[in-house]
């Protein structure tokens, strides 16, 4: 099969496709936590527990008003292999506490991979909504037709004055985690990003890189969520983070502008070589891939690299994960091996596109 | 300085502990402090300080870190229908079952206001469950209603309204 067939088939919409303000929010995220009454968390379940939740759950995606809202597809994890369960993950579909312990899970997945909706991980129930682009709003509703559409056919654990109840006190009330991804190269560079991420913290939202250990964040790229479940209402929860991401995205604007005002060579330099190792390098690691495809997305929003499709950065920085890589390659690779195919995969992924350096 | 369990690596996972005035240090790479968990364990008197849930039962004060507990009456507390005490809730930082909540209610208030912030919920109601919520909403409503009739003497408006609560009041009370 091609790459660019395997493109098409593997990936998810979020990947391929892009939205509002894309040149900064690769992806919008909605989770929604919600428990089965009368029955144990998780934490606590027998095994006949844990299949009792999956086939309440199993009966409530038939219901018609599921189908309405697409096609979807039963998988249980214990089905998958350890590298299908990976690339899941890889692909933010499921957590990697679900990959981990298995044994009673299940992800329901639409078709395009816009809805995925995980059973007996922390909660019985995580409804995810992931799309393209800064779309929040979108990606409430649609989340929330999904908790409509099951609750037809099974009870919600809900208290009066707590909410909707979940296993871990973090997530009472609403349920909802919703998340921005986005890439800030322009604040990084500019050595801005510190002071607003600390801002940001101060005003009940968390912030923390995809990728890399600790504070260090590869490729630039951040998450921004809700801390506060409780209280609120959703609308307010997410109106509280557009607005602020509303106001990073602003920031990174500025921060770019400048940046291609005061050290133009110095950037396109960088961004020039950046696309020159990923179309040449024979071995690639996954923390240097990042770091360059954020340079290159970087130069495609700022128009110093033409040709080359925006969505390379999303699309690469899955698809270079070590699960998709063995996927795509059809074997185990050693960490070793897994650099050298990486940077194959790079290269020709690049070829597709009709790029040139100005 | 290098990792003192491999004593290859570099050690960039620095834990130090005052106990009684004496300071004890421990120093490992990254890749051992997640690897020993019983190391640290045994370090830290039996919790493994970087667990999300760790540092969340920190926030309930329920134990101090070190792993000497000050059992009080009120840890006893137990589930009714999962059996679960408030002591190993706070020790996992995770409830057993939806009633949980019903059980723990009293000393999840503080708790609630420290991670939450808030401890009533004005989100999504579902449709089925939420019922009585929305029925309480309802005659809360009514209510006012109610108020606003009899201040404005118009009695009739007053005795529909008082009709609808005690309806929805028994209804309620079922």
């Amino acid at each position: 099969m091609s790459l660019g067939d395997f493109l098409q088939r593997a990936t998810s919409r979020w990947m391929k496709e892009g939205g509002p303000e894309d040149d900064i929010i690769l992806t919008s995220r909605i989770r929604v936590a919600r428990n089965l009454q009368g029955m144990p968390f998780p934490i606590l379940q027998t095994d006949s527990h844990a299949h009792q939740v999956l086939e309440s759950i199993h009966t409530a995606v038939q219901h018609p008003s599921m189908q309405k809202l697409g096609n979807f597809e039963w998988i249980n994890c214990k089905d998958l292999s350890a590298i299908d369960r990976q690339v899941f993950v890889e692909k933010h579909l499921i957590s990697p506490d679900l990959a981990e312990s298995y044994k009673h899970g299940a992800v329901v997945l639409r078709e395009d991979e816009v809805i995925s909706i995980m059973i007996n991980e922390e909660d019985h129930l995580r409804i995810q909504v992931i799309m393209p682009g800064f779309r929040l709003q979108d990606a409430w509703q649609l989340a929330s037709s999904v908790d409509d559409a099951l609750e037809q056919n099974v009870m919600y654990a809900f208290h009066d004055r707590f909410g909707y109840l979940t296993a871990c006190p973090t997530n009472v009330g609403t349920g909802i985690r919703a998340s921005v991804m986005m890439h800030l190269p322009g604040l990084v560079l500019s050595g801005n990003i510190q002071r607003l991420l600390n801002a940001v913290s101060h005003v009940g939202l968390a912030v923390r890189g995809i990728y890399g250990e600790g504070t260090e964040s590869y490729g630039n790229l951040f998450q921004v969520s809700n801390q506060i479940t409780l209280g609120e209402t959703e609308e307010e929860i997410i109106g509280n983070l557009s607005s602020v991401v509303q106001q990073l995205i602003d920031h990174e604007r500025a921060a770019r502008k400048m940046l291609l005002q005061q050290n133009r060579e110095a950037l396109e330099d960088r961004i020039c070589r950046s696309f020159g190792i990923l179309a040449y390098a024979r071995r690639m690691d996954s923390k240097e891939t990042l770091e360059r495809l954020s340079d290159v997305r970087l130069g495609i929003d700022l128009g110093i690299l033409k040709g080359v499709s925006a969505g390379i950065l999303k699309e690469l920085m899955v698809m270079t994960q070590p699960a998709f890589l063995q996927k795509y390659f059809h074997e185990d690779l050693s960490p070793g091996e897994r650099d050298v195919r990486r940077a194959a995969l790079i290269r020709e992924r690049l070829r597709l596109d009709d790029s040139e350096v100005r | 300085m290098l990792c003192q369990k491999c004593h290859e690596r570099q050690a960039n996972v620095h834990v130090n502990q005052i106990i009684n005035g004496k300071l004890s240090a421990l120093h490992l790479c990254e890749q051992c402090a997640k690897e020993s968990g019983d190391f640290l364990t045994q370090f830290t008197g039996g919790q493994n300080p970087f667990d999300f849930h760790q540092l969340l039962s920190g926030l309930l004060n329920m134990e101090s870190p070190t792993g000497v507990s000050s059992p009080s009456v009120s840890t006893q507390v137990q589930c009714q229908n999962c059996g679960m005490t408030y002591a190993q809730f706070s020790k996992v930082g995770r409830f057993g079952c939806p009633e949980c909540y019903d059980n723990f209610e009293q000393r999840l208030e503080p708790l609630l206001r420290r991670i939450q912030s808030n401890t009533m919920h004005t989100g999504k109601v579902p449709n089925k469950s939420g019922e009585r919520v929305k029925m309480r909403k309802t005659l809360e409503t009514l209510r006012r209603e109610l108020q606003q009739a009899i201040a404005a003497e118009q009695f009739e408006q007053a005795a529909q309204l008082r009709d609808k609560i005690r309806a929805l009041e028994s209804q309620m009370g079922e």
